[in-house]
């Protein structure tokens, strides 16, 4: 058993803070996506599990055990690096059987264990050569073998993909979600990119400034969002924000975005957003929540115009981009039914997935 | 270059693929390169070339100004038979340098290689005034140095007699050879990427087995580099080799063929010449046989 558990971790670089008192429960077998812009401390957490970074306040445990003190060769930990840091003097079965070997493994079953996940990798006509001829894939699939012989208690990513090309890397994404099917261990994975961290994770971290900011399933983040900055962060394009203000009219709650434009808050959301009643508040809708007008089938839907002043084809769908107040809004409409560049365009968003959230906490409410 | 793909893909139709040939312009280009060369190579290697023709001359040939000093008119090995017959040259010097020269390397690249390695990796309270002290070490000249090192010797010939022996030198050219080394190996071991060190504690390494097992194997061209600086600098010490030894069966190469080849105002030009050219042949086989290493880059592939 392998449960990971961070209690009011701390880490600082001489004055400065880089991870500040973050609790965190990660369960056996568990794959957890820690995601956050650079410096927000993800790389560091990973590290301090690792042991390659010393602690400066709380504690880890993993299994059940402080690892506070044990040095990293005793944590049973594998990890892969952004630049994979394969050994160069050594060839792809060296490389990978190196662990193995230093704990003393019989010869035997390091040649089955190597074998075994060359084969589950596709390296096995590899095995042979140096790193330095293989391409990028291949030393990437070498480093994730390298980690999988060890069967180590947990398994740690660092953005791994990261230095991938755009079509490797969604490759590779698949190939990972394949691997820990089928080698089940606990993982915890650090990516700069959201749509990783949506893709593989069972859970999802979402770190900002050395602090946690929301932890859940990766389709909680994405439709429940806690705070403006994970609301910004996960999505791809990311949720529109729009200034806004609510006012109670003779139909009932409405956000007003411009003078001619107020939106009606669905009846079922009037009790939650009451409260915020002639406040400032800043309005986030999804760019798929904003589509071309479509016959309303269901929910509060409602129509507007607008002029279109960008716009981007996706292939399956096209972005287009208008402007509200100065501020640029994206919608998400089918390419046969947008308008040319400068021409009015007419609009439906569907208020039943709009979120509201409050400047003066930045918490969604 | 992209729109004459399709023209050649059709041409190919049974006929004969004519090969270019290199442009004329491509060919001056080369001839330029070597021409810019010729000026490194005579004065890289003219000093060499007057060494060993004047070793093959005969004494008389030497003294006739007559003749040409950059031409030989034929090959006398007097020169070489006097050093092997009249001198310690092979018996003693040669085999004293070699001595000195082996072991003080050993002592120093083992020595700054563990320096280097700490000074670079290790993160301990004044390891930037370490390093910094290291370097002003190396610049303090001998020629200051080499009179308090004579107290020095003396104090340890009062317990263990080392003066007049080439013990002296194994025990003070590493204090020039160590910074050095240490120098050196310190901005190399800075090259190796540290996430394969870390990989290697993850994998179950201690310290000391990941040094030994990753990080020296990856520093193998600087160290073959710092042998070779090392081997070449102790291998052409002067100073401290003529102050130490005054025993001529003791001596080293440099002091040797400098104290026992020219007496007075006589100088012995063809035996000089010999020696000079014998002592040199060492130093070139080593860099013959080391320098493949030395430019291979051992790193390449570990990251990316």
């Amino acid at each position: 058993m392998a449960e990971i558990k961070l209690q009011d971790l701390w880490k600082y670089y001489g004055d400065v803070p880089a991870v500040r008192g973050i609790s965190l429960d990660i369960k056996h077998n568990e794959f957890v996506a820690l995601v956050g812009p650079s410096g927000c401390g993800k790389t560091t957490t990973l590290r301090m599990i690792a042991g390659l970074e010393d602690i400066t306040g709380g504690h880890i445990e993993i299994g059940g055990k402080i690892i506070n003190e044990v040095p990293p060769k005793d944590r049973d930990i594998a990890m892969v690096f952004q630049n994979y840091a394969l050994y160069p003097h050594m060839n792809v079965y060296k490389n990978m059987s190196f662990g193995l070997q230093i704990r003393k493994t019989p010869k035997a079953e390091i040649e089955e264990r190597v074998l075994r996940a060359a084969e589950i990798l596709n390296i096995g006509e590899l095995l042979e050569r140096r790193p330095k001829e293989l391409s990028g894939g291949q030393r990437q699939r070498v480093a994730m073998g390298r980690a999988i012989v060890r069967n180590p208690v947990v398994f740690l990513f660092d953005e791994p993909l990261s230095n991938l090309d755009a079509k490797l890397r969604v490759q590779m994404r698949t190939e990972i979600k394949k691997i820990h099917q089928r080698v089940q261990t606990t993982v915890v994975y650090v990516t700069h990119d959201q749509i990783e961290a949506m893709t593989l994770a069972d859970r999802i971290v979402v770190m900002n400034q050395g602090l946690i900011e929301q932890v859940g399933t990766p389709d909680e983040m994405y439709s429940h969002p806690k705070t403006h900055f994970v609301a910004s962060f996960i999505g791809s394009p990311s949720m529109n924000f729009m200034p806004c203000q609510l006012t109670r009219t003779a139909g009932g709650l409405t956000v007003r975005l411009t003078d001619e434009l107020s939106l009606p808050i669905p009846k079922e959301l009037e009790a939650r957003y009451g409260p915020y009643t002639d406040k400032d508040m800043i309005f986030g809708i999804r760019p798929e929540h904003i589509t071309e007008r479509r016959s309303h089938a269901s929910g509060a839907q409602f129509d507007f115009n607008a002029n279109v002043e960008v716009l981007e084809p996706m292939g399956i769908d096209t972005m287009v981009f208008i402007s509200l107040n100065q501020t640029d809004i994206c919608a998400r409409a089918e390419p046969t039914a947008v308008s040319n560049v400068g021409e009015s365009m007419g609009f439906t968003v569907n208020m039943d997935k709009m979120h509201l959230i409050d400047p003066s906490t930045d918490l969604v409410v | 270059m992209s729109s004459s793909e399709p023209n050649s893909m059709t041409t190919g139709g049974g006929a004969a693929l004519a090969v270019n040939k290199a442009p004329m312009w491509r060919l001056r280009k080369e001839i330029a390169n070597y021409v810019a060369l010729i000026p490194y190579i005579a004065f890289a290697l003219f000093p060499f070339y007057i060494i060993a023709i004047t070793s093959i001359k005969s004494k008389q040939e030497i003294n006739n100004l007559g003749e040409s000093p950059f031409w030989a008119s034929g090959i006398a090995v007097e020169n070489y038979t006097y050093l092997a017959t009249h001198t310690g040259f092979f018996e003693h010097w040669m085999v004293n340098t070699l001595i000195v020269t082996t072991v003080s390397t050993i002592i120093s690249v083992s020595v700054g290689t563990l320096a280097a390695y700490a000074l670079a990796r290790l993160k301990f309270r004044g390891v930037e005034f370490f390093g910094v002290a290291v370097f002003i070490t190396y610049l303090v000249p001998q020629t200051l140095l080499f009179l308090p090192m004579i107290n020095v010797i003396n104090a340890i010939d009062e317990v263990i007699p080392i003066r007049d022996t080439y013990w002296s030198l194994i025990l003070t050219y590493p204090t020039f050879l160590i910074p050095f080394v240490t120098w050196l190996l310190m901005g190399y071991f800075r090259t190796i990427p540290v996430e394969v060190e870390e990989c290697a504690y993850l994998d179950g390494c201690s310290r000391l087995s990941a040094l030994f097992r990753v990080v020296l194997p990856m520093a193998v061209p600087g160290i073959i580099c710092a042998i070779l600086f090392s081997y070449t600098l102790s291998w052409n010490e002067f100073l401290y080799s003529l102050v130490f030894i005054q025993d001529e069966t003791a001596k080293t190469l440099s002091v040797g063929v400098f104290t026992e080849l020219i007496r007075g105002d006589i100088y012995f030009w063809g035996s000089l010449m010999a020696a000079c050219l014998l002592g040199t042949l060492p130093i070139v086989i080593l860099y013959s046989f080391l320098m493949d290493y030395y430019t291979s880059g051992l790193t390449q592939g570990a990251i990316k």
